[in-house]
């Protein structure tokens, strides 16, 4: 199994302060005013480009990326969100589901709602968001894959973004799986559409949807080895062949001794 | 020429597991079989097309099983143009991930970067704090996009059709845009002009003359366009109940853009999701309700001609803002590119007051102008999915930040790679040479497909 690549050199700090800490507010974005609790939180990342392997030329090696706390929200969420929200429920509890039984945590951020879906409820929660009048969420805008090495068992994200034109709103679902166990149910049954796009999460990511009519590698040739989307896959990291010399790949091109 | 097929040697495997391989280089297929008894009658065909086929819009391949001349099965094969655009921009940091976005989908790279840069700008929260010249000049560059993307799928629809006359008065048209498009940003493609908190440079001295002499002559153009294609009986007969795709195929597989617009629901992002300020604008959007190649193509020219009233407003607007010092960047020192380009006698480069200001009169100006271009802004941790009405359907970015310097995660949702999984249920049961009309009326370009 793979290591994940940015716990390189530091020790594991304690877990972060407060899970539900609001959202960081407009004003953070300007890191003179970063508050305390972003400094207080553990490093995840050090650096700025990734390279560890190599003599710091850059003078950002000691850049520190922190963990930002997991989000939640509690309603009202405002907007068309608890609408969605109370549709989703009346209408998984109509098929003996609770609300919380499907769906982890809700996030309102930046003006978007994100639900957690747990995995084994996902296609049951696709189904009524396409199905169910009040929520008629027809069209599929895609699966992305998102790698977290460091968020042990839930390392692996598949996010999936559908707009309803009926309602005219659009939310996001996001399903965590963990590293060794990476199996998330294909939505293919009920969105046609979602067949490239979990092909493509399959080849980034490793992502194994079951129930995918063909899940083959859809940008990478079938052979290829590794996911590359991957936070622990290297950028370039095969040397490249031209004319009988081997162009190597451009974390290894030069050397400062 | 060989008028027989050889099965070389390394056929042999292939023809274990599927029958008999030929070879075909533009032979008659009466000669290539010729004498060859064991091939039944109805027996079906298996044809590559592709991957460098000059209908298939760049390296893409199509793997279609013919009966007769009847497509009864046709797949898709994609990939061949994948260059790592997602995964080196978490190598880079936000302000130059613009540079890469814009590579993607090569005939609608502003559209690219306005997806992305409006992402990265909600992410920052400073939506609302964007100055409106540069929400203006996004719009104009956007619309001239848009003009430029249509005709970069009508000009070459003709051509696959065998009408180079089409293909030669849409590149007339297409080349004023660039035109327009290089002199504003300095480059035909591959802008990157479009950054996080507004553009990168004002309009030139000019630019907006040039523009308004572009709308001039442009309507013109575009009628005598749909003087040659509107009506023309060949045109028509190669496309008008092709590549048939109805409301509720385009639900069920989620295509947007033309495609859905042929089948007469009008949805344009523009209208029903307004992004910057796209309400404050008079438009319209065409529909038909042929469902067909043709309907494809009378949305895409109509769109071209109410882009057209959109530039109007935006040079209209533009030309009211007189106040001098009028912003074209975000005005927070933090977030904006601190260098600002000028046109030196040997081209453009830094401009000499910013370059004298950081070298000769403040060392925190020289600092600030250091880390803001090499280790960049942080944004806060977060993930948000910006879409866009793109000129082939609806363009998203989905981009997710762990707080950082640089993208964790930047995903492009690009309408031609989503669409192209339509294609099958377009051609299938319809004749050989519908496909190519049908790939032609998606639009498709593999640079935003394979990414």
């Amino acid at each position: 199994m793979t290591q994940p690549s940015s716990g390189t050199g530091d020790s594991r700090p304690p877990s972060p302060p407060g899970g539900g800490e609001p959202p960081a507010v407009e004003s953070d974005s300007l890191p003179a005013r970063q508050g305390e609790q972003r400094i207080s939180a553990p490093v995840v990342r050090r650096g700025l480009f990734g390279v560890h392997d190599t003599p710091d030329t850059s003078g950002y090696g000691q850049l520190q990326v922190r963990k930002q706390p997991p989000l939640s929200s509690e309603p009202p969420y405002g907007g068309y969100f608890d609408a969605v929200a109370q549709a989703l429920g009346g209408a998984l509890e109509a098929d003996g589901l609770g609300f919380s039984d499907a769906i982890e945590r809700v996030v309102v951020d930046r003006g978007e709602i994100t639900f957690h879906v747990r995995r084994e409820h996902l296609v049951a929660v696709c189904n009524k968001l396409l199905n169910d009048p009040k929520l008629r969420f027809e069209i599929f805008g895609g699966v992305s894959g998102v790698h977290y090495p460091d968020d042990t068992g839930r390392e692996l994200r598949a996010v999936y973004h559908v707009l309803s034109i009926t309602h005219n709103r659009r939310i996001r679902l996001e399903v965590a799986t963990p590293d060794a166990d990476r199996h998330v149910p294909s939505v293919t049954s009920v969105y046609p559409a979602a067949n490239w796009h979990e092909r493509e999460t399959w080849d980034f990511f490793g992502i194994i949807f079951d129930g995918h009519p063909a899940l083959t590698r859809i940008e990478m040739p079938d052979d290829w080895p590794g996911h590359p989307g991957r936070k622990d896959y290297p950028l370039g990291g095969i040397p490249v062949e031209y004319r009988g010399t081997k162009v190597p790949p451009p974390d290894e091109r030069r050397w400062y001794a | 020429m060989t008028t027989h097929a050889t099965p070389g040697a390394t056929d042999a495997d292939a023809e274990a597991a599927e029958g008999r391989v030929y070879n075909v280089a533009g032979q008659d297929w009466d000669e290539v079989v010729g004498d060859d008894t064991d091939r039944a009658e109805n027996e079906q065909i298996v044809v590559n097309m592709g991957p460098q086929h000059p209908s298939t819009h760049g390296v893409m391949r199509l793997v279609l099983t013919l009966d007769g001349e009847t497509v009864t099965e046709a797949r898709v094969s994609i990939g061949y143009l994948h260059t790592g655009i997602e995964k080196n921009l978490e190598y880079r940091t936000w302000t130059q991930g613009t540079t890469f976005v814009t590579r993607a989908d090569y005939l609608t790279p502003l559209y690219n970067e306005a997806a992305y840069c409006i992402g990265v700008e909600r992410l920052l929260g400073i939506e609302d704090k964007l100055p409106e010249r540069a929400k203006i000049m996004r719009v104009l560059l956007l619309e001239l996009n848009r003009i430029g993307s249509h005709l970069g799928g009508i000009g070459p629809f003709g051509l696959e059709l065998g009408a180079t006359t089409i293909f030669l008065q849409a590149v007339r048209l297409r080349e004023n845009v660039l035109d327009l498009l290089e002199l504003i940003t300095g480059l035909r493609m591959n802008h990157a002009f479009i950054r996080p908190g507004g553009v990168a440079q004002d309009m030139p001295a000019g630019g907006l003359e040039a523009v308004r002499d572009f709308l001039r002559k442009a309507p013109r153009m575009v009628h005598d366009l749909r003087t040659l294609i509107d009506a023309n009986p060949v045109f028509i007969a190669r496309t008008r109940g092709i590549a048939y795709l109805d409301l509720q195929a385009c639900m069920a597989l989620g295509v947007t853009g033309p495609l859905l617009r042929a089948t007469g629901l009008p949805w344009d992002l523009r209208k029903s999701q307004p992004y910057l300020d796209y309400e404050t604008y008079d438009f319209d959007v065409p529909t038909t309700d042929t469902c067909d190649a043709y309907g494809r193509y009378l949305v895409r020219i109509q769109e071209i001609e109410q882009s057209l009233g959109l530039i109007q407003q935006c040079v209209d607007r533009l030309a009211e803002r007189t106040m001098p010092n009028d912003p074209w960047l975000i005005q927070d020192a933090k977030i904006g590119w601190p260098a600002r380009l000028s046109l030196g006698p040997d081209g453009l480069g830094p401009s000499p007051e910013h370059i004298a200001h950081i070298m000769g009169q403040s060392m925190e100006a020289l600092i600030h102008h250091f880390k803001l271009v090499t280790e960049g802004f942080r944004v806060p941790a977060g993930q948000v999915y910006t879409a866009l009405e793109g000129p082939k359907g609806e363009l998203g970015c989905h981009v997710v930040s762990d707080g950082g310097t640089r993208p964790y995660r930047a995903h492009l949702r690009d309408p031609s790679f989503h669409h192209l999984q339509a294609l099958a249920m377009m051609v299938e049961g319809g004749l050989l040479a519908d496909v190519i009309p049908a790939i032609a009326s998606i639009d498709p370009v593999i640079g935003g497909v394979d990414r």
